[in-house]
């Protein structure tokens, strides 16, 4: 019995749809194989990893504040990815986003304004796409490889965060602590309720989803960064400016990074500290992916995305299994996913012995 | 005699459709085997299977005698069955003889087997350079490769596929000179063509399809050409009615002193280009491809850009440093020799693929216009009866004829002043590639002005009212259609090749 790989004649819609949901299955199935090899019961692990941390009030409010970022950032980072702009320094967008924003915060001479929130938010907006911008301008100037100058623009992003709190942003009531002081009450968003942490920023995620669903599906920019993405000599051939679609497609990316930076330090963290972001800003592009670069596909993946890292610490804490757990299930999923998505373009196919 | 190639009963299906249906033929040692049929009538899959690319559902392939059970590419090789594909397998990343040598299997000496590809390609009158990258090569370059490396194999069934829709006049006879040397040392041909006239001067015998069936077989040489065009479309010819130009008073294409130089070491520069095109006429330019044809049309259409404003104007405005969108502005249309990937979106569906070039029509304060989108693509589907399930059809579903009838349609439906077209009816079946060239033709006298770049003569003899000729980035002076003949052109075609004096040359035969 053979078995030949061949190509599908056109791409499998149905596959399309199944592919994150046997991508799933099989990170289930590979996840209940490793807590089997570390001697845990599966059902046990799994259900603390997947179950319990969704099953309360106050976990569906923390899978919300950690998706939101997440969907946020992805809907961003999806719109260059479309025409093949891959910005994967929205880490380091985020963070220069956070900073800018609690400078905003901290410094604004009058800490009581009903404009410190809107303010910090276009401050977040603009650094993150400041920051991208970089990028931007390298790539369409002089040709360099935006993947390698975004990731390294993250670097030195991290570091000047790490400079700030360690130095002149650090709090001088704060005990030596490498943190900043507390925002004032008008520079929080306010929670949707005060037992919870979630708060009204998730209204701006639910906004870009709109908007980024609007901008890829029915705007002509977004058209044009399309073609861009799928047949750069088309896009030639139509006489859109392949500029166009570098900046565009950082510059949305950068923006959104830089207004979930902002969200969290606006929200459920107060102030800067060095390490502000779980690694948002890299799970997200993780997320684009699994939502298939789609505005409502990025927000299942965005709640999946979530209910990893809510469940990494709930074995943490519950199981006193490693948080790395977290990063290997991010992985296999991704790998997957990747893996599964071969099929929606191939097909195995059973060749009879003697043919 | 036992038959080099014996098919008996092949039937081959795919999803929808019966591309073989029961498809019998045999071919002698030394035969020279024309299968004539329009695009779509299943020529290419058969010569697939014949070479094992794809596997018959049913039937039986004997070769020199024996039953052929299961075979593919690889195999077919080691019996000595070479074929040209009419779309190439070559690596572009790589070089000529490297791209060769994957496929030699004795010979792994990249500079033994250079000199070898130098010496028989210029035997053959197909001269390449061994040492360029296939990626800088123009489409009738790739296939002088894909030719020369069969060639090398010393194959006993070589099967060409449409081999010399890039070929000048002379090269196209050198190469029958080659193939008609090679049956008579006693290789079986098997010649893919819609050209009647080559077809009768070279093939000893011919199997005609339609439908995937076989409509008949005939000895060319002894068939009129309109017995064998019945046999392969099967109803009434098409009937071209081409009427006599109306030159507009001022030029709507001038093109003045354009002189770029070429963006690769490969490439062609070219050098103080000037010539008109008026509205209400059809200029054609012939030239052997890689002549500089690519990088002219990417000026003309705004691909790419040139520092000098003045060098090329529409309607006389200065439009040298615009974009292909800012010179559609100016009443420009566009249809480019790669359908997929240039000329329309593989994935994406006809009414997205109408977006490309209509947006002024058909997009609003930024926004897709879908209703109307979806509707332009109906009306182009209906009016240039193009064969596809709806607007929502993608691009890549379409088969190659049907795509440029899409993408004439489009470019058309702009009402453009001035049209440029690139290769129109390349690999399109007849009465597409007629229907088209009627379109273009109703287009010009209608007042558009037409620059068709081709490397089919025929096709440039059949509808332009003057003839342009590229040769090594250079342009040749006009010739009058009617004062004019294949030979003269051929001539100008290879010119530059001879040396110095060669502008004389060309001169003297514009006032012949």
């Amino acid at each position: 019995m053979h078995f030949r790989i061949e190509q599908r004649p056109e791409p499998s819609t149905s596959m399309r749809i199944a592919a994150p949901v046997v991508a799933t299955l099989l990170t289930l199935a590979v996840g209940s194989l490793m807590f089997a090899g570390l001697g845990y019961d599966p059902g046990t692990a799994l259900q603390a990893f997947f179950i319990t941390p969704v099953s309360s009030l106050n976990g569906l409010s923390e899978l919300l504040l950690k998706a939101s970022p997440l969907i946020l950032i992805a809907c961003g980072l999806a719109v260059g990815f479309r025409a093949n702009v891959w910005n994967i320094g929205a880490e380091g967008q985020l963070i220069i986003g956070a900073i800018a924003a609690c400078g905003v915060g901290l410094f604004y001479p009058d800490p009581e304004s009903p404009l410190l929130l809107p303010l910090m938010f276009v401050a977040g907006a603009s650094a993150g796409m400041a920051w991208a911008a970089i990028a931007a301008f390298l790539r369409a100037r002089m040709n360099t490889n935006e993947i390698l100058v975004t990731l390294m623009l993250t670097y030195i992003a991290t570091l000047l965060l790490s400079w700030l709190v360690h130095g002149p942003w650090r709090d001088p009531a704060g005990f030596n602590y490498p943190q900043t002081a507390l925002l004032p009450a008008a520079a929080m968003f306010e929670p949707l309720d005060y037992a919870y942490r979630v708060n009204s920023s998730v209204f701006i995620t639910v906004f870009a989803v709109v908007l980024m669903w609007l901008f890829t599906d029915r705007s002509f920019l977004g058209y044009k960064m399309k073609v861009s993405g799928a047949a750069p000599l088309a896009a030639r051939y139509a006489g859109f400016r392949e500029s166009s679609a570098i900046w565009t497609g950082l510059l949305a990316g950068g923006a959104a990074a830089g207004i979930a930076g902002m969200a969290e330090v606006a929200g459920p963290l107060g102030q800067l500290s060095p390490q502000i972001s779980p690694g948002y800003g890299f799970a997200a592009i993780i997320v684009a992916f699994i939502g298939r670069l789609n505005a409502f596909g990025i927000v299942l993946g965005g709640l999946l995305m979530s209910l990893l890292f809510l469940g990494g610490e709930a074995i943490q804490m519950n199981l006193g299994l490693s948080s790395a757990l977290t990063r290997i299930f991010q992985g296999i999923l991704l790998f997957f996913l990747l893996a599964v998505d071969f099929f929606i373009f191939y097909r195995l196919r059973r060749i009879p012995e003697h043919a | 005699m036992t038959p080099r190639l014996e098919l008996r009963n092949i039937t081959k299906r795919y999803p929808g459709i019966v591309a073989n249906d029961d498809i019998s033929m045999s071919i002698m040692p030394g035969e020279i085997h024309a299968v004539l049929g329009e695009n779509g009538a299943g020529k290419s899959t058969l010569m697939k299977i014949i070479y094992g690319a794809a596997q018959a559902d049913s039937g039986e392939i004997w070769y020199d005698g024996k039953l052929i059970d299961s075979h593919n590419p690889a195999s077919s090789r080691a019996l000595g069955i070479e074929m040209v594909y009419q779309h190439f397998a070559l690596f572009e990343s790589v070089t000529v003889v490297e791209n060769i040598a994957l496929s030699v299997s004795s010979l792994f000496d990249l500079d033994t087997l250079a000199r070898q590809i130098t010496k028989l390609s210029n035997q053959y009158g197909m001269p390449i350079d061994p040492h360029r990258r296939v990626h800088d090569l123009s489409v009738g370059e790739r296939q002088r490769v894909e030719i020369v490396r069969c060639l090398l194999q010393a194959p006993k069934l070589l099967i060409l596929d449409e081999p010399t829709s890039v070929l000048t006049p002379q090269a196209v006879a050198k190469l029958f000179e080659t193939l008609r040397q090679l049956a008579t040392e006693g290789c079986s041909i098997v010649y893919i063509s819609h050209k009647l006239d080559e077809v009768q001067e070279l093939c000893d015998s011919a199997t005609v399809l339609r439908n995937g069936k076989v409509t008949g077989t005939a000895r060319p040489k002894e068939t009129t050409s309109l017995e064998l065009a019945r046999m392969m479309v099967g109803s009434k010819l098409p009937q071209m009615r081409v009427g006599p130009p109306t030159p507009s008073e001022a030029p709507m294409l001038e093109v003045r002193d354009l002189t770029a130089p070429s963006r690769d070491q490969y490439g062609i520069g070219l050098k103080d280009i000037s010539f008109d095109v008026r509205g209400g006429e059809i200029v054609g330019l012939a030239g052997v491809s890689g002549n500089g044809q690519a990088e002219l049309i990417a000026l003309l259409s705004g691909e790419r850009t040139h520092d000098s404003a003045a060098a090329i104007r529409i309607e006389g405005k200065a439009a040298g440093h615009l974009n292909a969108s800012e010179r559609r502005k100016l009443g420009m249309a566009f249809v480019p020799e790669e359908r997929l990937g240039r000329g329309a979106v593989p994935p994406h569906a006809l009414w997205e693929n109408a977006v490309l070039t209509a947006n002024r029509q058909l997009v609003r304060y930024g926004m897709l216009d879908r209703n109307k989108a979806a509707g332009f693509a109906r009306d182009i589907i209906e009016r240039f009866k193009v064969k596809a399930n709806g607007p929502g059809s993608s691009a890549q579903s379409l088969s190659g004829g049907n795509l440029q009838k899409f993408i004439v349609g489009r470019e058309i439906a702009l009402e453009p002043k001035l049209l440029l077209v690139s290769q129109p009816t390349w690999g399109v079946d007849i009465g597409a590639a007629t229907f088209i060239r009627q379109t273009i033709v109703d287009l010009s006298r209608a007042g558009a002005a037409v620059l068709i770049i081709s490397e089919e003569l025929d096709e440039l003899f059949e509808i332009c009212d003057r003839l342009l000729v590229i040769c090594q980035g250079q342009v040749s002076p006009p010739l009058i259609r009617m004062n004019t003949n294949r030979e003269e052109v051929g001539l100008l075609m290879t010119r530059v090749d001879r040396g110095n004096g060669t502008n004389g040359r060309g001169e003297r035969a514009l006032q012949n």
